[in-house]
C-alpha cells in the first residue's frame, strides 16, 4: 500500500519534470522567434547584473577592506549568491507571473490539463535569456577563485557545490512563497522581489556589515544566511559575527529542505484557495 | 440574400469514415458509468463565495453569494446539450465545477464516473475545453507546433494522433494554416484551430465556452458543421455555452437555462420559446418604401424607409412567412434575427408572475 | 495650460489607483535602502568623509535614491512603454491630430506620475529611514524648496530621454532592448549604484557631465547642502541645460518620425 503511493507520488514527479521539460522547450522555440530581441535582452541581462559587481569594484577602488572582508572574498560571496539565484530564476522565476494569469483568467486553462499544475507554472513563459545573469556572476565566482586564500580540503572542495544547490532551493522557495501569494494578492509581485532581490543584494556583501538584528532575521526569518554566508564561513575560516554553533556552517541543506517544504505547503494552500474560490 | 437561420441555410453534412478504435474504447468504458444513470451527473450542486464589501472606512461585510445554487441535471453520453443564461448567471462557475477548476460547497457531481475536484488530473485526460476568448494555441509558433505539444502532454499514441489531426485538418479546413505562426491567424481560423486542439485526446466530453463569439457567418458555419461532425460520429458528449441562439437552435435538441444560479428551463428549445412566448425578427429590404407589410403569422413592428422589420413567434419556422412575403412584394434582400438571451429570459418571468 | 493641468491631474490619479503595487513597492524601496545603507556604513567606516561626504551624509544619500527611484523613473517604466506601444500599433496617428502638443501632453502626464511617486513611494520610505539611521535632512525650508526644483528638473530630463527611447519605436521594431540599455545607463550613472564622487579619474569627471546625474545626483546634492549661492545656480542650471536640449532634441526627431507617419499616410 505505501510502496503503491510512493509509486504513485513518484510517477507525479516524473511526470511533472517532463511536462516542465516539454513546455521550457516551446517558450525556448517561440523565443527564437525573436531572435535579435533575445540575444539583445541576454546582453542586457549580463550587464545588468553585472552592474552590482561594479558597485563592489568602486567600493574596493577605495578600500581593501570591507567589514574585515577582501575584494576576493565579497566576490566569492557575490558569485555563490548570483549564481544560485540565477539558476532558481531560469528555473522557475517566472512564477511571480502567477498574478497576472490569475486575473486575466487563463489559470483557469493550466487546471484542465493532465499535468501537474506547478510545472506548467514553473515553466511559464520559460526565460532562457537569464542565463546571462548566471554567466556573469559564475565569471566573478570562478574569479574569486583566484584570488581568495582557502586550505581546500576535500569538505571545502564539496562545500561550494552544496552551498549553491541550497542557494537555489532556497531562493526557488523564496519564488514559490511569492506565487503563492499571489493567489490572494495579486498585485503583489513587488513583494516577493523584495526578499529575492534584496535578499540576493544583502548576501552580496558579508554579514560582518549588518546590524545583528538584520543578520538574525536573515538567518532565523527568511534562511538568506544559508545561501552563502554560513557556508563561505566556513570555506573562508571566518568566525561567525552572531556566534552560532559551528554545525550552523554545514546546515544549508537543512534550511534549503526546510524552505521548500515550508513553500510547498503555502503553494498548496494557495492552490486550495484559489480553486475553493475562484479568485 | 443572407438567411441565418434553421432550416433554409442547413450546410450539408459531409460523410466521413467512422472511426472504429475509438468507439470501441468508449463502449467498453461506457459500461462503468451507465449503471449510474448520466454521464454527467449534477445533484443539488451549490458553489457559494464570499464577498467582502466595504462598509466604511476600516469596517467590511461578508456576504454569501450563491453563484450556483442547487443545480442538478443529467447529461446520457453523446448528448449535445446547450447551457445558456445572461453574465452572471453561473455558467462558468458551474462549467470550472464540471472540469474540476473548482471545487463544489455542496452537492454531487460526477463526469464519466470521476469526481472532477478530486480526480481533476485524471479526468483532464477525457475531457476537452474550449475558452473562446482565450486561446492555448502557441502565438509566436506555427500551429502544428502546439498541436505536437498536445501529442506529448496527452501522450497521444503516435497512430491515433495522425489519424485524429489527419481528421481535424480535413474537416476545419486546418491543411494551409498549419505552417502558419498563431498570430497571423484570423480569429475565426484561431478558433478553428483551437477546437482541433482540443479533440486530439479523442475526449469524451467537449465543453465549450462561446466557441463562435466574435466569429464571421462562414466562420460561424464551418465551426457549427464541425461540431455536429464531432458529436455524431464520434459519440461525443458536447457541452456549449454561448450566447449565440442560432448556434443552439442548429446544434443542439436539448438546451438547459440558467438564472441567478438556478436552472430555470430544461428541454427543447422550441419549449423554450413557447415557454417564454419570445419572437423572432424577420428584417426585409424591398425595392422601395411600401406600406407595413401584411402577412400571415407576423406582423409589422417597425418600418423605415424601404426596411422593414416582421415579428414572429420563435417556434414558427421562417420559410413559408419568407416564401410568401418573395411572393406578394418586391425582395431585395432578408435576414433572421434571433431573440436575445436575456430577452427570452426575461419573457420567461415576466409569464411566470403573470401566472 | 488648462488642457495640460487636466492631463497631469490624470496622470496623478491614475498611478494613485495602484495602492497594493504601490505599498509593495514601497516595502521593496524599504528593504533595499536597509541593505544598502549598512553596505554603506562599512564603506564610511573604513574612508571617513570619503567623497566629502559624512557617514550620515552617506546614509542619506542612499534612502533619497529609493525615495526617488520611482518618481524620476531612474529604471524607465511609465508613459514611455506606452507611448511605444502606440507608435508601434499605429494608435499615434490619431494623437497627431488632438489639439494638443504630443510631447507636452506626456511630459505633463508624466510629471502627473512624477507627483504621485514621489508623494507615494517617496515619504514612506524616507521617514522609516529617519526612525532607524542618523540622517541629514536640512534645517531651512528655502533648501528644501531648492532640492523640490531640483527633483522636478531631473523629473523633465528623466522625461525627456524616455521620450527619445520611445521615438525610436517608429524605426526599430522591438525598442525594449533600447530601454534596457537606457534604464541601465540611468542606474550607473545616476549615482543610484554610487554616489558619483566616488567614481575614480575620467570615469568620474564623464558621469558628473552626463544628463543622469541630473536625475538623483544633483538634487541629492542640493538637499545635503553641497550646492549653495553659486554653485547652486550653476547646479541647476545644469539641469535646466539638459532638459532643455533634451526636450529640444525630442522635438526634432519627433518632426522627423511624424513626417514618416504623414508621408506613410498613418
Amino acid at each position: 500500500m505505501a510502496e503503491d503511493l510512493r509509486a504513485v507520488e513518484g510517477s507525479r514527479l516524473a511526470d511533472g519534470v517532463r511536462a516542465y521539460l516539454i513546455i521550457a522547450w516551446m517558450w525556448v522555440r517561440s523565443t527564437m522567434a525573436y531572435r535579435a530581441s533575445f540575444i539583445m535582452l541576454t546582453i542586457g541581462q549580463f550587464l545588468g547584473s553585472g552592474l552590482d559587481f561594479a558597485a563592489i569594484m568602486l567600493m574596493f577602488a577605495h578600500t581593501p577592506h570591507l567589514g574585515g572582508f577582501s575584494l576576493g572574498e565579497v566576490a566569492f560571496l557575490y558569485g555563490t549568491s548570483g549564481v544560485a539565484l540565477g539558476l532558481a530564476d531560469l528555473l522557475i522565476g517566472n512564477t511571480d507571473k502567477l498574478g497576472q494569469r490569475v486575473r486575466d483568467g487563463s489559470f483557469d486553462t493550466l487546471l484542465v490539463r493532465p499535468v501537474p499544475v506547478f510545472a506548467q507554472v514553473a515553466a511559464d513563459r520559460f526565460a532562457l535569456r537569464r542565463v546571462g545573469r548566471i554567466s556573469q556572476t559564475a565569471v566573478v565566482l570562478g574569479w574569486s577563485f583566484t584570488v581568495i586564500e582557502v586550505d581546500w580540503t576535500v569538505g571545502r572542495v564539496l562545500m561550494v557545490p552544496l552551498m549553491i544547490l541550497s542557494g537555489t532551493a532556497i531562493f526557488g522557495s523564496l519564488f514559490v512563497l511569492g506565487a503563492a501569494f499571489q493567489f490572494w494578492a495579486s498585485d503583489a509581485a513587488e513583494v516577493q522581489n523584495a526578499f529575492i532581490y534584496g535578499g540576493n543584494t544583502l548576501t552580496q556583501f558579508p554579514p560582518t556589515v549588518f546590524a545583528k538584528d538584520l543578520v538574525r532575521g536573515a538567518t532565523f526569518l527568511v534562511p538568506l544566511a544559508f545561501v552563502n554566508w554560513m557556508p563561505a564561513l566556513y570555506i573562508l575560516g571566518r568566525p561567525d559575527p552572531l556566534a552560532l554553533p559551528r554545525l550552523m556552517d554545514f546546515a544549508s541543506p537543512v534550511a534549503a529542505a526546510l524552505s521548500c517544504a515550508v513553500a510547498a505547503l503555502a503553494w498548496r494552500a494557495g492552490l486550495r484557495g484559489y480553486r475553493s474560490t475562484g479568485s | 440574400m443572407s438567411i441565418e437561420s434553421s432550416g433554409t441555410a442547413e450546410p450539408s453534412t459531409p460523410s466521413t469514415p467512422s472511426e472504429p478504435s475509438a468507439t470501441a474504447g468508449r463502449a467498453a468504458c461506457a459500461g462503468a458509468t451507465a449503471a449510474r444513470g448520466g454521464f454527467i451527473e449534477l445533484d443539488g450542486l451549490v458553489k457559494s463565495f464570499t464577498v467582502r464589501r466595504k462598509a466604511g472606512v476600516l469596517r467590511r461585510t461578508k456576504h454569501e453569494v450563491r453563484a450556483v445554487d442547487g443545480i442538478s441535471f443529467s447529461v446520457a453520453r453523446g448528448e449535445m446539450v446547450g447551457y445558456i443564461g445572461p453574465n452572471g448567471a453561473g455558467k462558468s462557475t458551474t462549467i470550472k465545477m464540471l472540469t474540476g477548476i473548482l471545487v463544489p460547497t455542496s452537492g454531487r457531481l460526477t463526469v464519466a464516473g470521476l469526481d472532477p475536484a478530486r480526480e481533476r488530473t485524471r479526468l483532464a485526460r477525457r475531457i476537452g475545453v474550449v475558452f473562446g476568448q482565450r486561446t492555448t494555441l502557441w502565438w509566436d509558433l506555427p500551429l502544428r507546433d502546439s498541436y505536437h505539444l498536445m501529442r506529448r502532454m496527452y501522450r497521444i499514441p503516435d497512430a491515433r494522433y495522425r489519424q485524429n489531426l489527419d481528421h481535424c485538418t480535413e474537416l476545419l479546413d486546418l491543411g494551409p494554416l498549419m505552417d502558419v505562426p498563431v498570430r497571423q491567424l484570423s480569429l475565426g481560423q484561431r478558433m478553428r484551430g483551437d477546437i482541433a486542439a482540443a479533440l486530439l485526446h479523442d475526449p469524451e466530453v467537449l465543453y465549450l465556452d462561446e466557441p463562435t463569439i466574435g466569429l464571421d457567418v462562414v466562420s460561424k458555419a464551418k465551426v457549427r458543421e464541425f461540431l455536429r461532425t464531432v458529436n455524431e460520429e464520434l459519440g461525443t458528449t458536447v457541452l456549449l455555452t454561448t450566447h449565440d441562439l442560432t448556434d443552439i437552435e442548429q446544434l443542439c435538441e436539448r438546451v438547459m437555462v440558467i438564472d441567478h444560479g438556478r436552472l430555470v428551463h430544461d428541454g427543447g428549445l422550441d419549449a423554450l420559446h413557447a415557454d417564454g412566448g419570445s419572437e423572432r425578427t424577420l428584417v426585409v429590404d424591398l425595392e422601395r418604401e411600401l406600406p407595413p407589410i401584411e402577412v400571415e403569422g407576423a406582423r409589422a413592428v417597425r418600418v423605415e424607409g424601404p426596411r422593414q422589420w416582421l415579428a414572429f413567434p420563435a417556434s414558427a419556422s421562417a420559410a413559408p412567412l419568407v416564401a410568401e412575403i418573395a411572393a406578394e412584394y418586391p425582395l431585395v434582400d432578408l435576414s433572421v434575427r434571433e431573440p436575445a438571451i436575456e430577452d427570452v429570459i426575461a419573457r420567461m418571468y415576466a409569464d411566470r408572475s403573470a401566472l | 495650460m488648462g488642457l495640460y493641468a487636466v492631463v497631469a491631474a490624470l496622470g496623478f490619479r491614475r498611478y494613485a489607483t495602484y495602492r497594493v503595487a504601490t505599498a509593495a513597492g514601497v516595502f521593496t524601496n524599504t528593504v533595499f535602502g536597509f541593505v544598502m545603507a549598512y553596505t554603506y556604513m562599512a564603506l564610511w567606516d573604513e574612508r571617513p568623509h570619503l567623497g566629502g561626504y559624512g557617514v550620515a551624509q552617506a546614509v542619506t544619500f542612499v534612502w533619497m535614491g529609493q525615495s526617488l527611484l520611482a518618481a524620476s523613473s531612474i529604471l524607465g517604466g511609465g508613459f514611455e512603454q506606452e507611448l511605444a506601444e502606440r507608435i508601434r500599433k499605429g494608435d499615434v496617428a490619431i494623437d497627431l491630430y488632438r489639439p494638443a502638443d504630443l510631447q507636452l501632453w506626456w511630459l505633463a502626464s508624466d510629471l502627473g506620475r512624477a507627483a504621485f511617486h514621489l508623494l507615494g513611494r517617496g515619504v514612506a520610505p524616507t521617514a522609516a529611514a529617519a526612525f532607524f539611521f542618523p540622517l541629514t535632512l536640512p534645517d531651512s525650508p528655502v533648501t528644501w524648496l531648492f532640492f523640490l526644483l531640483s527633483v522636478a528638473l531631473g523629473v523633465v530630463v528623466s522625461f525627456a530621454i524616455r521620450y527619445l527611447v520611445a521615438l525610436t519605436s517608429f524605426w526599430l521594431l522591438d525598442a525594449s532592448g533600447i530601454q534596457q540599455i537606457t534604464a541601465l545607463a540611468g542606474i550607473f550613472f545616476s549615482g543610484m549604484l554610487l554616489p558619483l564622487a566616488l567614481f575614480p579619474g575620467r570615469l568620474g569627471d564623464v558621469a558628473r557631465v552626463l544628463p543622469w546625474s541630473a536625475m538623483l545626483q544633483i538634487p541629492v546634492d542640493v538637499l545635503l547642502g553641497r550646492h549653495t549661492g553659486g554653485g547652486l545656480a550653476q547646479a541647476l542650471a545644469f539641469q535646466a541645460g539638459w532638459a532643455a536640449a533634451l526636450l529640444a532634441a525630442g522635438r526634432l526627431v519627433g518632426m522627423f518620425a511624424t513626417r514618416k507617419v504623414v508621408v506613410q499616410g498613418g
